[in-house]
């Protein structure tokens, strides 16, 4: 199987604002999110989701709590899609101690293990085996969540892409790995990574029901979930979607992506994720000019209030870093 | 207290039996740990009485069987990956070194890693280079391991319960020639918490501090060494990470004279690691320099004399324990 198959349901004014205001977003953090990182307030590494909205969002929309979903080294996309506090998000980027990980983790280990979100990852390929491993242990509990690891193409050469996943075909597990397929391992394209660029076709050499879905248009990528989704709590997992798209940009801030062909990039602008996301919003759930800028506003004012929120936490005290250091 | 002679690997298998009774959390994964029950026997009968959910069978993969073990123990559950030599878990590092490792300050310390690798390691039996090391350097050095190497069965059980019941990664080293030793294992709940170094054999003259294989060859040696009215006391830390630094400097400042004896080849080692905090807690109290009995620096070779000559014997031990006695300084009597 290499297309999704259509939708059953046109989709819900409901699903189409929520796809809307998910990608719309996860646009505003990581836009203003690159604004602090330029004026030296955010430290460290920053990958930015944009231009790959389209697929955390249809993702996570497709998901129900109690499910699992595990990230990668660009994760703030995830996150958010799952329904992450901004506030806590900029606060770790800040390095505060209100933020998701207290400031020990940053941009690259965001978790909420609580809510089910297994982290961001600073490993490429490293959320596959954790992601299997979560769906081997709600087998075992008995649950019917569903575990969602979202990896990449680079990951995709990765021995543990096909160990883990193996593992998961062996034991029928409820796992849908999503292969972020932006066509860049960092600074390689695709091309020079692997002879055969369509990736799920690795799913279906070792008995993986695999898919591929238009990553920047996330109502397919929802329609795509969904329908692995409900295979894995029927027990036919586990399930592989690849989900075409490209980076905005280079492999983080500081990366101005030179090698990235300026006809390819205008390609997939022209087919941005979160224009479709409104477009789906405007022609299908009927949302008119006045509701969008509604919506825009709001979600630019979330992200000013968790700059303010963060601003004004503190940092983790040496006291307080030194007895959690005991014992290690 | 009441006790029972079990074999090593019985007593490890008591104690998985006893914890899966317990908590339906813990399962256990492994290459041939299910029909077969194990290389070394130890989950032997676990899969009729648990069933194939909680004790499977896996491909060779390490990295894999590994990652998907610390990702069980994120998501809540108690899993124990077995690795067949612990020279195999070099291909699982990142899964055991960036992820387990690291998860829960990365986290904040909101996320807890409860995932037990056992796995064995030791030369001895000519199974060559890739099947005979001693790696628990590499582990010790990392922050956020448990590193545990009991020597006995009722080590090898109470250990292994606790670790089954405790939030942090651990990393249980058997050893190859240790399945089949026998011992006490004192009867009904019997758990040994990770910290505490025990005495195997008390003494007043000189402190060996030996884990793992190498508290037998201290105990022989303690045995040569009494017969030459030399009382020497064996302590084994059972577990490198947490380290019971006091018991260690408690029975150095009793004796004056310490002998870390490590199966693993020297350099870069834990036994340099206790040499350091022993000296630097009791310089102006030790009677002699701190000797280390280890391997050589250098690959196990296959040939079984040559093998041999690779890691401590008993005589190496004797001869290290009267040099701190000052009784031998040329090492004379070894020769």
């Amino acid at each position: 199987m290499s297309t999704p198959s259509s939708s059953a349901n046109a989709p819900s004014r409901e699903l189409l604002e929520k796809i809307f205001r998910t990608a719309y977003k996860i646009r505003v953090f990581e836009t203003e999110g690159i604004k602090l990182y330029r004026q030296g307030l955010i430290r460290g590494y920053f990958h930015p989701y944009l231009g790959q909205e389209g697929i955390a969002t249809g993702v996570c929309a497709a998901l129900r709590e109690g499910d699992f979903i595990a990230s990668t080294h660009r994760g703030h996309g995830h996150c958010i899609a799952w329904g992450a506090d901004v506030n806590r998000m900029v606060a770790e980027l800040l390095q505060k101690e209100s933020g998701y990980c207290k400031g020990f983790g940053g941009s690259m280990h965001i978790a909420d293990i609580k809510a089910g979100n297994l982290g961001a990852n600073g490993i490429v390929g490293a959320g596959t085996p954790l992601g299997v491993g979560a769906a081997l242990a709600n087998q075992i509990k008995g649950s019917d969540a569903v575990t969602v690891t979202f990896t990449t193409d680079g990951a995709s050469n990765n021995g543990t892409f096909l160990e883990s996943l193996n593992l998961a075909a062996i034991w029928n597990l409820a796992f849908v790995l999503v292969i972020e397929n932006n066509q860049y391992a960092v600074s390689t394209k695709i091309e020079e990574s692997t002879r055969e660029t369509d990736l799920y076709k690795r799913g279906i050499a070792i008995g993986v029901p695999s898919f591929q879905v238009d990553g920047n248009d996330p109502i397919a990528v929802h329609d795509i979930t969904r329908e692995a989704v409900e295979m894995c709590r029927r027990g036919e997992g586990p399930v592989l979607i690849e989900a075409r798209t490209f980076r905005h940009m280079g492999h983080h801030v500081n990366d101005p992506g030179k090698y990235m062909p300026e006809d390819k990039l205008a390609y997939y602008k022209a087919r941005d994720p979160v224009d479709r996301a409104r477009a789906a919003f405007m022609d299908m759930g009927g949302a008119d000019k006045a509701e969008i800028e509604k919506i825009e506003a709001e979600i630019a004012a979330e992200f000013e209030s968790a700059v303010e929120f963060s601003t004004a936490s503190s940092e983790v005290s040496i006291e307080d870093f030194r007895e959690f250091a005991v014992g290690y | 207290m009441a006790f029972r002679e079990l074999m090593y690997r019985e007593a490890l298998r008591e104690a998985i039996d006893e914890e899966m009774a317990r908590s339906p959390e813990v399962f256990i994964i492994g290459e041939g740990i299910a029909e077969r029950g194990g290389s070394y026997k130890v989950t032997e009968g676990l899969l009729a009485k648990y069933g194939p959910k909680r004790v499977r069978d896996t491909p060779i993969a390490e990295a894999g069987m590994i990652g998907v073990g610390v990702g069980a123990a994120i998501a809540g559950a108690r899993p124990i990956v077995e690795i067949l030599y612990v020279d195999f878990a070099m291909l699982g590092m990142d899964m055991i070194v960036n992820q387990a490792a690291k998860f829960r300050l990365m986290t904040g310390g909101e996320g807890r890693v409860p995932f037990v690798l056992r796995t064995q390691g030791g030369a001895g039996g000519g199974v060559a280079a890739q099947h005979s090391q001693s790696l628990e350097a590499l582990f010790y050095h990392i922050p956020g391991l448990r590193v545990v190497m009991p020597s006995s069965p009722a080590d090898a059980k109470g250990l292994l319960k606790y670790a089954l019941r405790q939030s942090d990664p651990v990393m249980f080293l058997e050893h190859k020639h240790l399945y089949m030793t026998k011992g006490l294992v004192p009867d009904g709940e019997h758990i040994v918490e990770f910290g505490k170094a025990d005495i195997k054999r008390p003494g007043k003259d000189v402190t060996l501090i030996a884990w793992s294989n190498m508290v037998p060859t201290a105990l022989a040696a303690a045995e040569e060494l009494a017969a030459q009215g030399i009382e020497a006391e064996v302590l084994d830390p059972r577990t490198l990470v947490p380290l019971d630094k006091a018991m260690i400097l408690a029975s150095v400042s009793k004796t004056k004279r310490a002998v870390i004896v490590q199966e693993a080849n020297r350099r870069g080692g834990v036994a340099s690691d206790i040499c350091s905090i022993i000296q630097e807690e009791l310089f102006y109290d030790l009677d002699a320099p701190i000797e280390i009995v280890a391997g050589l620096d250098i690959p196990i070779p296959f040939n079984l004399t040559l093998e041999k000559a690779s890691v401590p014997q008993k005589s190496d031990v004797v001869a290290a324990a009267r040099r701190a006695l000052h009784q031998d300084p040329l090492g004379l009597a070894a020769q």
